[in-house]
């Protein structure tokens, strides 16, 4: 399924090859596989990663980075409503699971129920946050209730669960595939089960009046067949639906 | 001021600064207006995080000046080896990043840092706890207390303290009736400017402490996780932060125009 699509994207707009710089503002989550992309494919890239509603936050107070990418749809779908981002682009699915610390008791959803389990959600508005009260809320009432009650830190980014996770501050948080896959073996996966998974895709979208449009295009191009998707696969993400 | 070109680069280079300096600041109150800021700090997450942080910050500074000030007495009043290497260390948070700061709490006082287990075996738990956040306060804030207090004692009079050892004080009974309160505006200066930095602290408690309302979001954590759905609350509370810090600064200023600490007598 997931293979990478190679040389569809006529082979890199080199009309953007004119020296400069484009600037990314995405989503914490996508930092180990942009950073590969841009390395590999040599895109000379200012990249900032950060919660993708801190971004959009920042975009709508007048900040413009060039590409905006988002661990949602629905944050770039809102920029581009109120004509601050062209019409956004799926590129990327991810997989929401329980991260834990290996050797965690913990081995369903079930047990993050259980008193006295510590719990790192992602803080509301913020995607990983948001996918995880979909989640949590698919459950029967008591079982919710009990998992929303073990939360011990709301955090602004997916970065900021996997640290806590990592450093024993809490059991076990609700992050992506991706984040375990990057862990390099400090964090472990607890699968949520397929009928509970949330439909986490990624949008990206150019900035309007960002400084390098075609920098921008270009960047884009890549992500959907070409170094940025072979990246994007290496890193655990899926193809875009559709 | 003579009018020199010299003269006008002084005040040209002053006005720039005061601008650049001063404009965020008035921007917090003027980009919104006054009614919804009030609306927003009606907000229960607002309340609960000033009131935390109010809560939070008396807390650590009473651990603060309690420690600090024999501490800051020892470091004016006495010459060791290798005291320069301890007062180095003692100001080496006032230079770190928050970031850092976080993560040193984290290796020291984390669950898998250095006395992770024996607290755990105390029964004491600050990680995610309103106790982790004042631990961090304490960190980034008791440097700038223990150096203005340091400041102070050292402008003591010494002929002051020796004479009310000759009228027959003890040493304790001197630094209590004597060097505290002729170090009083000093100690007080101190107290200010670390409540100040002890308020607007911020990447050390999310990374320590975390984020939850009503025990461990601060004000300013509670800006951060506003900015992004509710502007106008993250403004209100910056606004309350900005006026509650101008205040502290002004005080500290206030203070030192008191005499005995041996500022301006003129």
């Amino acid at each position: 399924m997931a293979i990478a699509v190679a040389g569809c994207g006529s082979s890199s707009d080199d009309s953007s090859g004119s020296g400069g710089q484009v600037i990314v503002s995405a989503a914490s989550s996508l930092e180990p596989a942009f950073t590969a992309y841009a390395d590999e494919a040599g895109i000379d890239a200012k990249q900032s990663f950060a919660g993708s509603d801190d971004l959009a936050a920042q975009i709508r107070q007048g900040v413009r980075p060039d590409v905006y990418a988002a661990a949602d749809v629905s944050l770039p779908a809102g920029l581009h409503a109120d004509g601050l981002v062209a019409k956004p682009v799926p590129f990327a699915t991810n997989t929401l699971v329980v991260g834990v610390s290996p050797g965690s008791a913990i081995s369903s959803l079930g047990d993050l129920a259980a008193p006295g389990t510590k719990i790192a959600i992602g803080d509301v508005g913020v995607p990983a946050g948001d996918y995880a009260r979909e989640v949590i809320a698919r459950l029967p009432a008591a079982e919710s209730a009990a998992i929303l009650g073990n939360v011990r830190s709301k955090e602004p980014d997916v970065s900021g669960i996997a640290g806590k996770i990592t450093q024993g501050a809490v059991d076990a948080g609700f992050v992506y595939i991706t984040d375990v896959r990057a862990s390099g073996g400090a964090l472990e996966a607890v699968p949520i089960p397929p009928r509970l998974q949330p439909q986490v895709t990624y949008g990206v979208a150019v900035v309007n009046d960002g400084p390098d449009p075609a920098g921008a295009k270009a960047f884009i191009a890549g992500l959907l067949h070409g170094d940025g998707a072979g990246a994007l696969r290496a890193a655990g993400f899926g193809p875009p639906p559709g | 001021m003579r009018r020199t070109l010299f003269g006008f680069a002084l005040v040209a280079s002053l006005t720039v600064a005061l601008l650049f300096l001063i404009l965020p600041v008035v921007a917090i109150f003027t980009n919104t207006d006054p009614g919804s800021l009030l609306d927003s700090l009606g907000r229960e997450s607002s309340r609960e995080a000033l009131w935390l942080s109010l809560r939070t910050t008396l807390a650590a500074l009473a651990v603060i000046v309690v420690v600090g000030t024999p501490a800051a007495y020892l470091l004016a009043t006495r010459e060791f080896r290798g005291k320069a290497l301890v007062t180095t260390a003692i100001e080496l948070p006032l230079v770190l990043p928050p970031a850092v700061a976080g993560i040193g709490l984290l290796a020291a006082f984390g669950p898998k840092g250095i006395f992770g287990s024996a607290l755990e075996g105390a029964g004491i738990e600050l990680v995610l706890q309103t106790a982790g956040v004042i631990v961090a306060l304490i960190f980034v804030a008791a440097p700038f207390y223990l150096r203005q207090a340091q400041a102070a004692f050292a402008a003591v009079d010494p002929s002051l303290l020796a004479a009310a050892r000759t009228l027959g004080a003890s040493e304790a009974r001197a630094f209590a009736r004597v060097a505290i309160p002729c170090a009083g505006p000093g100690i007080s200066a101190g107290i200010a400017l670390s409540w100040g930095r002890a308020l607007g602290e911020f990447g050390a408690t999310l990374m320590f402490a975390g984020s939850f309302q009503g025990i461990t979001q601060t004000a300013p954590l509670a800006i951060f996780a506003t900015f992004s759905t509710d502007f106008p609350a993250a403004l209100a509370l910056s606004a309350v932060l900005v006026a509650f810090s101008g205040a502290l600064l002004l005080s500290v200023k206030l203070l030192a125009s008191v005499p005995l600490l041996g500022g301006a007598q003129a």
